[in-house]
């Protein structure tokens, strides 16, 4: 599902005397659907750069990034937009959404955006919102001002509530207690039944062990710094 | 799917200055596509030739028409063009005074452009007009009252009703949340978002703000000196801006 090959990047600070970071390296990754590999290796490894890439924020240098058959690597914008909405999901560790907007509609967006009636994407985001114990009190209210583990649940609803093909996870456990992490990782369970292909940065080792099929770690995709 | 709008090689010179430069792009129904760059960059020359508002010194900007398919809008007569304005397209402008009657009742403010497509109804007039000040959040019972008494937030969204009511295809915001407090920015930038979606509406919005294209935008196009320096997806040119000048543009931006 997500073929990942010789990938490489760097970036060129323009106005910092030019200076040249190469962070990747000829990376090479393959997942298969309904298979979770984890991203490991230390801060400032490549890992969230390695999903940026994946999602499209990151441009490529080199190589090929292919989602169910669309290449990322120099599409149309058009085309990655595309791809997001029906079958790329990201869940990063930050919300960013308007402000003002109910907590209901911001989990119910990505259906809306693919054309779902407003009532059943509604309900269905209620039904996670629920699953994922946000109190229904809060539903009504713009997520900007929720505790970090409510944000970061509000997150995750909203990440799962289409069934992507792919699905991208960066830490979406970190803030969360051992009953609200269960059950994102119960999340993540039904998804790979589902036959989602995932990739995830768990830096809880115990989350990673529980529904990460295999490891990688991106340290072997760094460039050799001479 | 075909472009909506398809723009190639616009340029337009005040004397020997540029103001913008072999600007070309398509914009598809549905997109969302933001202007950025410093005031003087040329985004709101770009903005006012695209809009039939000035005449381009060279290029052509194709649009498709309801009835004829694929138009080049510079060779239209002004009467056609004004035709356009009134139906298929919508200008929000940066000061809600300048695409507003100010002498006339918010309800007519809205009423009068339906009339300007030929709807003669009175009551169904005042109905749609209610209608629509009830989606841009003013209450019906200010429906009489002129703009002069509306706050400034109030004015903005009531020229979006002014606009939106015709159901154009295409609405070109200069700034529109420019000049607003953060609070009205936000609820705006809501509104404007349902009502693309809701719509279908295609949208080109020049803006210096990027938190608000981060939002609002699909598509990114960086204009610096008059010439576009950059395009891409919205996301990608604020997180992995690949011209000097759009880093110097995302790195100079203010964390709150």
């Amino acid at each position: 599902m997500i073929h990942i090959t010789n990938l490489s990047k760097h970036f060129i600070l323009h106005n910092q005397g030019s200076t040249v970071i190469p962070v990747m390296n000829k990376a090479n990754l393959f997942v298969a659907p309904g298979e979770c590999v984890g991203l490991t290796g230390a801060s400032g490894a490549g890992k969230s750069t390695l999903m940026r890439m994946i999602y499209g924020n990151y441009l490529c240098q080199e190589g090929s990034i292919r989602i169910d058959g669309t290449e990322i690597v120099g599409a149309n914008p058009r085309d990655i937009i595309e791809l997001r909405r029906h079958k790329l999901g990201y869940v990063s560790q930050f919300l960013r959404v308007v402000p003002r907007v109910p907590t209901t509609s911001v989990v119910a967006d990505p259906l809306l955006s693919i054309g779902v009636a407003p009532d059943v994407a509604n309900e269905k985001a209620k039904e996670l919102l629920t699953l994922l114990n946000i109190s229904e009190r809060l539903w009504s209210l713009s997520p900007t001002t929720f505790s970090g583990g409510e944000q970061q649940r509000v997150n995750i609803a909203r990440g799962f509530i289409h069934d992507y093909p792919a699905l991208l996870l960066d830490e979406p456990t970190a803030s969360l207690d051992a009953k609200n992490r269960a059950i994102v990782l119960s999340l993540i369970e039904r998804a790979k039944a589902n036959g989602t292909a995932i990739i995830g940065i768990f830096h809880d080792e115990h989350a990673r062990d529980q529904v990460c099929d295999r490891t990688i770690d991106v340290t072997q995709f760094a460039p050799k710094v001479n | 799917m075909k472009p909506l709008l398809a723009v190639e090689g616009i340029s337009k010179f005040y004397g020997r200055r540029i103001g913008c430069a072999s600007v070309s792009f398509d914009l598809y129904p549905g997109e969302v596509l933001g202007i950025v760059g410093e005031s003087g960059s040329g985004k709101s020359t770009l903005l006012n030739c695209l809009a039939g508002h000035l005449t381009p010194d060279l290029g052509q900007i194709m649009f498709h028409t309801r009835t004829s398919g694929m138009q080049d809008i510079l060779q239209m007569s002004e009467s056609e063009r004004r035709m356009l304005s009134r139906t298929d397209w919508a200008f929000v402008h940066q000061h809600a005074r300048d695409g507003l009657r100010m002498s006339v009742s918010a309800g007519g403010n809205v009423g009068e452009r339906l009339m300007a497509v030929g709807e003669r109804h009175y009551g169904q007039i005042r109905e749609k007009a209610i209608d629509w000040l009830s989606r841009v959040e003013i209450a019906s019972d200010r429906v009489d009252d002129r703009p002069t008494a509306f706050s400034g937030g109030m004015q903005q969204r009531l020229q979006i009703a002014r606009n939106l009511v015709t159901g154009p295809r295409l609405v070109f915001m200069d700034e529109p949340t420019g000049g607003l407090d953060v609070s009205v920015q936000a609820r705006l930038l809501d509104l404007l978002r349902g009502l693309v979606r809701e719509m279908g509406l295609s949208a080109i919005i020049v803006t210096h703000d990027l938190a608000v294209v981060r939002l609002l935008a699909d598509r990114l196009m960086v204009m610096k000196d008059g010439y576009v320096v950059e395009t891409g997806l919205t996301d990608q040119v604020l997180d992995d801006p690949q011209h000097a000048y759009t880093q110097l543009l995302v790195s100079s931006v203010l964390q709150v």
